[in-house]
């Protein structure tokens, strides 16, 4: 094993550990209730407030690619991708979404293309919405930037890895009086949408969404399990605390250094 | 077929890449370290094919936009030739070459940049709004922004020579608990999304079900 990565190991197997023991749960019919976001209930709400002003909707997964550290970012907003341009198919809402890195667009026009199928509704989907802009950040920015000012939607979801873009693409979303939902896990651009956007789903609320639509009680199961890696971090905090206050770093240290 | 496929491998390459990240295994030549690199460079072919799906994309929109004159037609046709000329020099004389490098330098950049500096207007409106004290909420945040911005400019230590100790204070202990309960519910909430790709429950990303 390389060496500093053993505690990792055992963080990722007992997390890992606990979620299969939720999904096992959930597989008996014990499903965990899952409180209510306000963003994700206001998802529905923003498409049908696109639908009765007759304007579009305006989708963007963020900056980030598929893999590497923010790649779940992305994998996030391509599942909630796939509700709103369902609901947008089932309201015969037009829904554009802008792409920045090029291995997003395919798997994009995939999502919205099957979304239309499912619906029956396959002859409305345009697969001119579903648009490469750029791979450079600020031509990716007025790209959408662009799109929002022209179109006007009723509605834009900004949610995946976001970085200096992020205000810009939610005060032009706010001039136009769009109806904003926005999530990332970026820390540094959650502020930005907070102040500017109707809704935030803020870090760990943007990767569950997708079970809260699902329905499915196995998912339900895995966003339960995750608690139980909370309780894994404050527990680790408050041990931190003490070594630290009684000078035992070195038994930390070595902890993180296995 | 068509759904177990796209899962199997999904499933295969997830567990080498994670199991490539804690151990060094290995038989032979043979190493669990090529095997999760090569696959790291596969995805690197698949990007380039991607980004010939994009180039493909933008195309056929921005040549549409141009057969149907629709509005701002001209600027599809500035893009296509644009695009049509950085990628003929591009690929013959390289992307180092001075024209290329002229071009990039004195088109592409101060464009980039220009753009970049619009974000100082957006963050001057946001913070309009955001600042407004419509209730106690909005209220501590207007405070406690007050008293950052006056501990991060020289006048906040002329006025009260304590300021930055307090926007030190604020920035290192609240601010920092808060960010620190998203950072970790975020990276539960990422392992647990790579999980149920991982295991093939989560298929969004290969359109409906």
């Amino acid at each position: 094993m390389y060496q500093g990565r053993g505690f990792i190991l055992v963080v990722f197997v007992v997390l890992s550990g606990a979620i299969f023991y939720r999904i096992r749960l959930a597989r008996t019919g014990k499903v965990p209730y899952l409180r209510k976001l306000a963003g994700v209930s206001a998802i529905e709400e923003a498409v049908g407030r696109a639908t009765e002003l007759g304007r579009p909707i305006v989708f963007s997964p963020g900056i980030a690619g598929l893999g590497g550290e923010y790649g779940a970012q992305t994998f996030a907003a391509l599942e909630i991708l796939g509700y709103v341009a369902r609901t947008a198919a089932k309201y015969d809402t037009r829904i554009i979404v802008g792409i920045r890195i090029p291995e997003v667009l395919p798997i994009a026009e995939e999502i919205v293309r099957s979304a239309f199928a499912a619906e029956g509704k396959l002859d409305r989907y345009n697969p001119d919405d579903v648009r490469f802009l750029s791979q450079a950040q600020f031509a990716y920015a007025a790209g959408v930037m662009g799109i929002m000012e022209r179109e006007r939607p009723g509605a834009t979801f900004l949610i995946g890895g976001f970085w200096a873009e992020s205000l810009m693409f939610a005060e032009v979303g706010n001039s136009i009086g769009a109806l904003q939902i926005a999530g990332t896990a970026n820390l540094h651009q959650i502020q930005f949408f907070v102040a500017a956007c109707d809704y935030t789903l803020l870090g760990e609320e943007m990767f569950a969404v997708g079970a809260y639509f699902s329905g499915d009680p196995v998912k339900k199961a895995i966003i339960a399990g995750q608690d139980f890696g909370k309780i894994i971090a404050i527990f680790l905090i408050v041990a931190g605390t003490l070594f630290a206050t009684f000078g035992l770093e070195s038994i930390v240290n070595r902890v993180i250094n296995w | 077929m068509k759904r177990e496929i796209p899962l199997v491998i999904t499933f295969v390459v997830g567990v080498i890449i994670i199991l490539d990240y804690f151990f060094k295994i290995g038989i032979g030549t043979l190493s669990l370290a090529t095997v999760s690199m090569e696959i790291q460079n596969w995805t690197l072919i698949i990007a380039a094919f991607a980004l010939g799906l994009a180039a493909v994309n933008l195309l056929r929109i921005h040549s549409a936009n141009i057969r149907l004159k629709r509005p701002g037609w001209y600027n599809s046709l500035a893009l296509i030739i644009t695009m049509v000329i950085m990628s003929f020099v591009g690929i013959t004389q390289g992307t180092n070459s001075p024209l290329y490098r002229y071009w990039y330098t004195g088109f592409l950049v101060p464009v980039d940049a220009t753009i970049f500096s619009l974000l100082a207007f957006y963050i001057t409106s946001a913070a309009y709004r955001a600042f407004r004290a419509r209730n106690v909420d909005a209220t501590i945040l207007l405070v406690t922004a007050f008293v950052v911005m006056l501990g991060r400019a020289p006048v906040g230590e002329l006025i009260w020579k304590d300021v930055p100790r307090v926007t030190k204070w604020l920035m290192d202990y609240p601010n920092m608990a808060g960010q620190r309960g998203i950072i970790i519910g975020a990276a539960v909430g990422a392992l647990s999304l790579g999980l149920r790709i991982l295991i093939g429950l989560e298929r969004s990303y290969l359109g409906q079900d």
